[in-house]
């Protein structure tokens, strides 16, 4: 499949790609996809045929008028017209997923949920603390999420915390959903098959999902920092904070650390991301996709606390995810944050490549 | 059959898809056979011929291997032994160049019901790589229109009905100028007006040179559409060839309206004539073959005293052909 795609892509790349430029379906009642009436120029008009003028793919479209052999269109032979795949054409599937996936409801309200979690966090702690005691009930020590003693002294620190009661639970789990839909789901639906004799190409296709679930993997984390920077700096003060090493950093510094904090713990999910889009390609049953990821994902949770099984621990995929904490040190303490980086990585190549393995020699029957 | 060239250049230099169909076929298989896992053979050495520019009706009971061979077809699912050739390119090995030629509406239309019908078509199109991004809102415009669901385009797809969900699929199938529209039961859910605009439709996109392959349990649907058709029955193509001279396989029937019954099939009977069979007033009977001058029986008939009301020749219709051929009305397979 990849080497036949390969090859197909790479004559795209040369040379022929027909489109629906020209002429239209004739004398039917619908004019043709794109007569010379349409409004924007470039669209238009007829292409010049590329490869009789420029050899190379990337060479724009001039609007230099009809040229003399197109004319004006005529209903015959649409097909004979031919034009340039550009590369940046292959972007409109993704494009178009990611379109798809954000205008969905069930995505967007997986995105609230996520958002309300600072918010209750928040709330809870301005609640806990109103009377001038801190959290943790009279210096419990290690009680709570991390860092949430230190939210009343500076809102800043609600990011943190809210990522770290988020990422072993609702983040990942919001993950498991949009990814073991990904594939399943447009199985279960049966927009697959179109999309599939579109023809979207199924390595593409695999890609632009994985792709866009990675952009959601971003975009949920990041709706978590943001909420709870707003809320932080909503019911507690902002200023200079204190690290996990003692040393004091200026807000700057908070902000940037904030924003690199983010940013791995979106990395953080790019195991579970992989791992779900595998399970899509199993089945043709979003919802069984959705369930056995999230299953699996409790079960791994589940199993890492288990001394027994420390040998196994630190291939399981959300061993090191609390390790971005160790970027509030000073210095930064990297070595738990390049296993987990290195582990994530690992579990996307194993199951990027089981699902592209899975998907290309699927029989499509949905 | 590749068409006038209208720009000798660029066909000159562009080797595509475009010119390499062979021999006017459009869609070729051999031999070509699916079985699925735990061992039912779904398709069994098919050998099919869709000639360019036919409208071509593909017909069988539920069951019996249609939707299977046009997965096949598609590319969407890999055949177990055997070829299959569309637009000259083996399937499913060259789907990407071929495809964006084809327009196909299989098993109904799947559609993404929180997005409207515009929308759906929009993605559909964008999932096309080929796709001119420039022309797509003007190509979906027309598809719409071209269907009849301008008024819906912004309604969610869910909201849609049966009949309306068939249009939108078709208008998916119609984004671009194809050379093959591949159409599974396109008729479904539609009403009696639906589906004379889809007959329509199908004339005319073949008028303008697209094949069409159409697979139908309707066979007066099949009959006034079609030009080619193929009859499959439990994983095998039992016939395929122009719709007339499969029509003209079974024989017609020889139809006498009398007051006499009785003695018109006593007359008939003594002519030779085949196969009669009384019921009322009305005494039918295989039709002799084409040297038999029929107004020689007509005038024996009133000769021997019979009075005839009517007298006429049932021509076969494809249905009859069917029933001959699979012996079978349209039951599922088992």
């Amino acid at each position: 499949m990849s080497r036949a795609e390969a090859a197909v892509a790479d004559d795209g790349n040369t040379s022929s790609a027909s489109t629906g430029i020209g002429p239209g379906p004739g004398p039917g009642p619908g004019p043709g996809p794109d007569t010379s009436g349409t409004t924007s120029g470039a669209a238009g008009i007829p292409q010049t045929p590329p490869i009789s003028r420029t050899p190379t793919p990337t060479g724009p479209p001039t609007p230099t008028g009809p040229p003399t052999p197109a004319g004006p269109p005529t209903p015959t032979r649409a097909w004979t017209r031919i034009r340039t795949l550009t590369w940046t054409w292959t972007f409109g599937i993704l494009r178009s997923e990611l379109l798809t996936t954000f205008r969905r409801w069930r995505t967007l309200a997986l995105l609230g949920v996520l958002a309300a979690v600072p918010i209750l966090v928040g709330i809870a702690v301005k609640i806990e603390t109103s009377d001038g005691s801190s959290t943790g009930r009279g210096g419990g020590g290690g009680a709570g999420p991390a860092f949430i003693s230190q939210v009343t002294n500076n809102g800043l620190f609600l990011v943190f915390t809210a990522l770290a009661v988020t990422l072993p639970f609702f983040l990942p789990m919001a993950i498991g959903v949009v990814a073991g839909d990904a594939i399943a789901g447009e199985a279960n639906a049966g927009t697959l098959r179109y999309l599939l004799t579109a023809p979207a190409g199924r390595t593409r296709l695999l890609l632009a999902k994985f792709a866009t679930v990675m952009s959601f993997c971003l975009a949920a984390t990041l709706v978590v920092a943001l909420s709870a920077l707003t809320v932080g700096a909503l019911l507690f003060p902002l200023g200079d904070l204190t690290t996990i090493s003692g040393t004091r950093i200026d807000l700057a510094d908070g902000l940037l650390r904030a924003l690199l904090i983010a940013l791995v713990v979106a990395a953080s999910l790019t195991g579970v991301a992989a791992l779900g889009l595998f399970v899509s390609t199993l089945t043709s049953s979003g919802i069984a996709a959705m369930a056995t990821t999230v299953g699996l994902l409790i079960t791994v949770q589940i199993l890492d606390q288990i001394p027994q099984l420390h040998a196994l621990q630190p291939y399981f995929f959300p061993h090191y995810w609390l390790s971005f904490a160790d970027l509030m040190r000073e210095p930064v303490y990297w070595d738990d944050l390049q296993k987990n980086l290195g582990l994530q990585a690992l579990y996307a190549a194993v199951f990027g490549s089981a699902a592209w393995a899975r998907f290309t020699a699927k029989d499509v029957m949905a | 059959m590749t068409g006038s060239v209208r720009e000798p250049v660029v066909e000159s230099t562009v080797e595509s898809v475009v010119e390499s169909v062979d021999d006017g076929a459009v869609i070729r298989t051999r031999a070509l056979t699916k079985r699925y896992r735990g061992g039912q053979l779904a398709v069994d050495g098919l050998d099919l011929t869709v000639p360019a520019g036919s409208v071509f009706g593909f017909l069988g009971p539920n069951g019996s291997g249609k939707t299977t061979t046009i997965r096949m077809l598609m590319g969407l699912i890999e055949p177990t032994a055997g070829s299959a050739r569309v637009l000259g390119h083996p399937m499913p090995r060259a789907a990407r160049a071929v495809l964006p030629h084809v327009g196909a509406l299989i098993e109904g239309p799947a559609l993404y019901g929180f997005l409207s019908g515009r929308d759906n078509l929009l993605r559909y199109d964008a999932a096309d790589p080929t796709a001119d991004p420039r022309t797509r809102r003007a190509r979906v415009t027309a598809a719409l229109e071209r269907v009849g669901l301008t008024a819906a385009a912004g309604k969610k797809a869910k909201a849609y009905s049966l009949g309306m969900k068939q249009r939108l699929g078709l208008a998916a199938a119609l984004l671009r100028p194809r050379r093959l529209l591949v159409l599974d039961e396109p008729t479904n859910g539609l009403d009696p007006q639906g589906m004379r605009e889809i007959r329509s439709l199908v004339r005319e996109l073949a008028a303008e040179g697209t094949t069409v392959f159409l697979s139908s349990h309707l066979l007066d649907e099949i009959e006034q559409v079609c030009t080619h058709a193929a009859v499959m029955a439990q994983g095998r193509l039992i016939v395929q060839g122009p719709v007339a001279d499969l029509a003209a396989g079974a024989r017609g029937r020889l139809v006498v309206t009398t007051p006499d019954p009785a003695d018109a099939a006593r007359v008939l009977k003594e002519q030779g004539v085949a196969d009669v069979v009384l019921a009322e007033e009305r005494v039918s009977a295989e039709a002799p073959s084409a040297d038999r001058e029929l107004a020689d029986l007509n005038s024996a008939l009133v000769k021997a005293g019979v009075r005839v009301r009517g007298f006429s020749v049932e021509r076969a219709s494809l249905e009859d052909a069917f029933v001959a051929l699979t012996g079978e009305g349209f039951d599922v397979a088992g």
